[in-house]
């Protein structure tokens, strides 16, 4: 009898562990092992050939050298800054998705954000260059109106980057909204205006709160993504965009100082869990009910 | 000085081709209980929407403490609504719930926090405000919904089918309920419902409504006892409907017969002539049932029939009997003596009614298969 259970219990397990085996591989082989391993890189310094100590110096020089923490820092208000912008212009258009179009129409606008999804990144950021550089189709459009007297140079700006990395996050905040607006029950909006509420107060008492975990979810994953994100930055903004991906990737691969990268990936790494934390705590929310079910 | 607390003029609501609401006036005194009654897809919940201010009427006029609602947002009317599915906020406390609309007037933090409290003290919930909405029974829900709305003192409270996700005996309870809390506050309620008990029990006055229309407008008593149309006597309260023809017209008096032969004799409430198609009602309670003729009131027709069954459900227990010659079907409510408890099903009866109490119209048009 208790063999039996044994037997069943055992085999409940090795399947769950089968079941499990994909994901856990890919966590353990592709994320947990190759951060340990820069965790010891980022807790070295060369000190001669083929010679290395355990030291803090890589952490130490991030701190030093001004020119890494005005990156760093930038890339975390910039990021912060395009989530934001995500958030406001995203919030209407899943508003409308949710809980103005009805049937088809609201499929095809859903499916209106999810088309540019079907090109690469990399691809359409180049068309926002031939957008936007200054032989380009905007500074040509606005001269042939009158606007400016000769093309203007639109790539290589601040802002042209905010546009880029808005852009590219719209999808990531408008599933969670929509998913989230969706389940908000709409007597729950007539009953508060029936009680007296205006149009601010119904979004601020019953929409946001109810959103709430949706808008936490939404921001955190497109703050992720800004805060790593290459190519945007770098093709949007030029060689000296000042996105700090670009100093771990010089370090990697143009100055070959592995050591530095890993310590800069690290404090990436710190400040974007940082960011989460101080979200949620913000937004009153725990990361289990955001990223769980709804 | 008229006290009507509600007045509706011609008022029309159409959806595309569909006439939802056709062209409708009424009056709800100040105070009273008035209730809308009819099945779904009747127009019922449009015309509450249009009162509440959700949707707008394609013409006619909507009054309330006789001011013209024409253009009124929803928000500023004198009005609140008790939901069909309660909407209580589940992001906030039952106290908070209650003091949502006084924080839409501006009313202060402590100030706010009192009245709701009072509120829910009064509908018997004192100590709920610092609980959250799932930890209310079905019963307290209802009740908070129903202190939310009250507590700003409305003209009028709207209830769209509040009973309606409850299970009977909670029913049956708050039914009691709230016609204490209406007796309680004198605020006029305007409630609607397809179940024609809770309109009887609770309302003062009750309009059944069908396609858009008012069929009845009337006292509870007046639509049980002289509904105005064959679907008021079909829809409110239990009642044998016999389709035949006008045999012979005397006076205030048909006699009916069946295609397969039964004749009876019915009280007419509209024009009927001779020939024509007819339907006559005939309450459960309004008929006598007998093992022999002597049994029966005399001077009333006397039928035969075969028991079908016995409907047992205690004080409303029932008979369902064929008659002999038609095989139709017809519903006799047994009285309370325990008289006919030993009745077998194919047991031979006979039975009678007062054709004075069995009412007749002439036959809707396309309605054979109706209730």
């Amino acid at each position: 009898m208790n063999g039996a259970a044994a037997g069943s219990r055992r085999q409940a397990l090795l399947r769950q562990g089968l079941l499990m085996a994909p994901a856990l591989l890919w966590l353990g082989l592709l994320i947990v092992l190759p951060h340990v391993e820069l965790a010891v890189l980022s807790l070295r310094e060369q000190v001669g050939p083929r010679h290395y100590v355990p030291s803090l110096a890589q952490y130490r020089t991030f701190f030093a050298e001004p020119e890494y923490w005005h990156v760093f820092l930038r890339t975390a208000w910039m990021s912060a800054a395009a989530t934001l912008i995500t958030l406001l212009i995203a919030f209407p258009i899943a508003w409308v998705i949710a809980k103005i179009a009805r049937g088809r129409a609201a499929t095809l606008l859903f499916l209106a954000c999810l088309i540019p999804f079907w090109i690469s990144e990399t691809v359409r950021t180049l068309g926002w260059m031939i957008l936007l550089r200054q032989s380009g189709v905007l500074p040509a459009l606005l001269v042939k109106l009158g606007i400016t007297a000769a093309p203007i140079e639109m790539l290589y700006h601040d802002s042209t980057i905010m546009v880029g990395l808005v852009y590219t996050s719209m999808l990531f905040m408008i599933v969670p909204l929509v998913s989230s607006l969706e389940s908000l029950d709409n007597s729950l909006i007539e009953a508060a205006y029936d009680l007296g509420a205006g149009g601010f107060a119904v979004l601020r008492r019953i929409v946001i709160p109810h959103a709430a975990p949706g808008i936490t979810a939404g921001c955190i994953v497109v703050f992720m993504l800004t805060l790593g994100n290459y190519i945007t930055p770098t093709l949007l903004g030029g060689k000296n965009s000042g996105w700090f991906t670009e100093q771990i990737y010089t370090q990697f691969i143009t100055r070959f100082n592995w050591e530095q990268g890993a310590a800069f990936g690290f404090l990436l790494l710190a400040l974007s869990t940082a960011m989460v934390v101080i979200g949620l705590r913000l937004a009153g929310q725990r990361f289990g009910d955001v990223m769980g079910s709804r | 000085m008229s006290t009507a607390d509600l007045t509706a003029e011609a008022v029309v609501k159409r959806f595309g081709d569909h006439l939802a609401v056709d062209s409708l006036s009424f009056i709800v005194e100040h105070g009273s209980f008035f209730s809308i009654l009819g099945p779904s897809g009747c127009g019922k919940t449009t015309l509450l929407r249009m009162i509440a201010g959700f949707t707008a009427p394609d013409s006619g006029a909507i009054a309330i403490g006789g001011r013209n609602m024409a253009g009124v947002a929803p928000n500023r009317r004198p009005v609140n609504m008790v939901f069909q599915q309660l909407a209580l906020f589940p992001m906030m406390s039952v106290g908070e719930n209650v003091a949502f609309g006084l924080a839409r007037r501006g009313i202060g933090h402590a100030e706010r926090r009192k009245k709701a409290e009072a509120m829910l003290a009064r509908v018997g919930l004192a100590n709920a405000a610092d609980k959250r909405v799932d930890q209310l029974s079905g019963g307290q829900r209802q009740r908070v919904a129903i202190a939310r709305s009250l507590v700003l003192e409305p003209t009028l409270l709207l209830l769209d089918e509040p009973l309606g996700a409850l299970d009977l005996k909670l029913r049956e309870h708050m039914k009691i309920e709230l016609k204490q809390l209406q007796a309680e506050f004198a605020t006029t309620f305007v409630y609607i419902t397809h179940d024609q008990s809770e309109a009887l029990v609770l309302s003062d006055c009750v309009g059944v409504m069908n396609q858009g229309r008012f069929e009845q407008l009337g006292t509870p008593q007046d639509l049980y006892y002289r509904p105005a149309t064959p679907f008021v006597a079909a829809f409110v309260g239990d009642n044998n409907r016999i389709v035949g023809r006008a045999a012979e017209v005397d006076g205030a008096m048909v006699q009916i017969a069946t295609e397969d032969g039964w004749v009876i004799r019915a009280r007419r409430h509209a024009a009927v002539a001779a020939g024509d198609a007819v339907e006559a009602f005939i309450r459960p309670e309004a008929a006598t049932l007998g093992r022999e003729a002597g049994q029966l009131p005399p001077g009333q027709p006397v039928h035969e029939g075969l028991v079908e069954s016995l409907l047992f459900d205690g004080a409303n227990s029932a008979v369902l009997l064929r008659e002999t010659r038609s095989r139709r079907e017809f519903r006799i409510a047994l009285p309370q003596t325990g008289q006919f408890a030993d009745l077998r099903p194919a047991e031979k009866v006979v039975f009678s009614f007062d054709p004075e109490r069995a009412t007749c119209f002439a036959a809707r048009a396309g309605a054979a298969g109706r209730p």
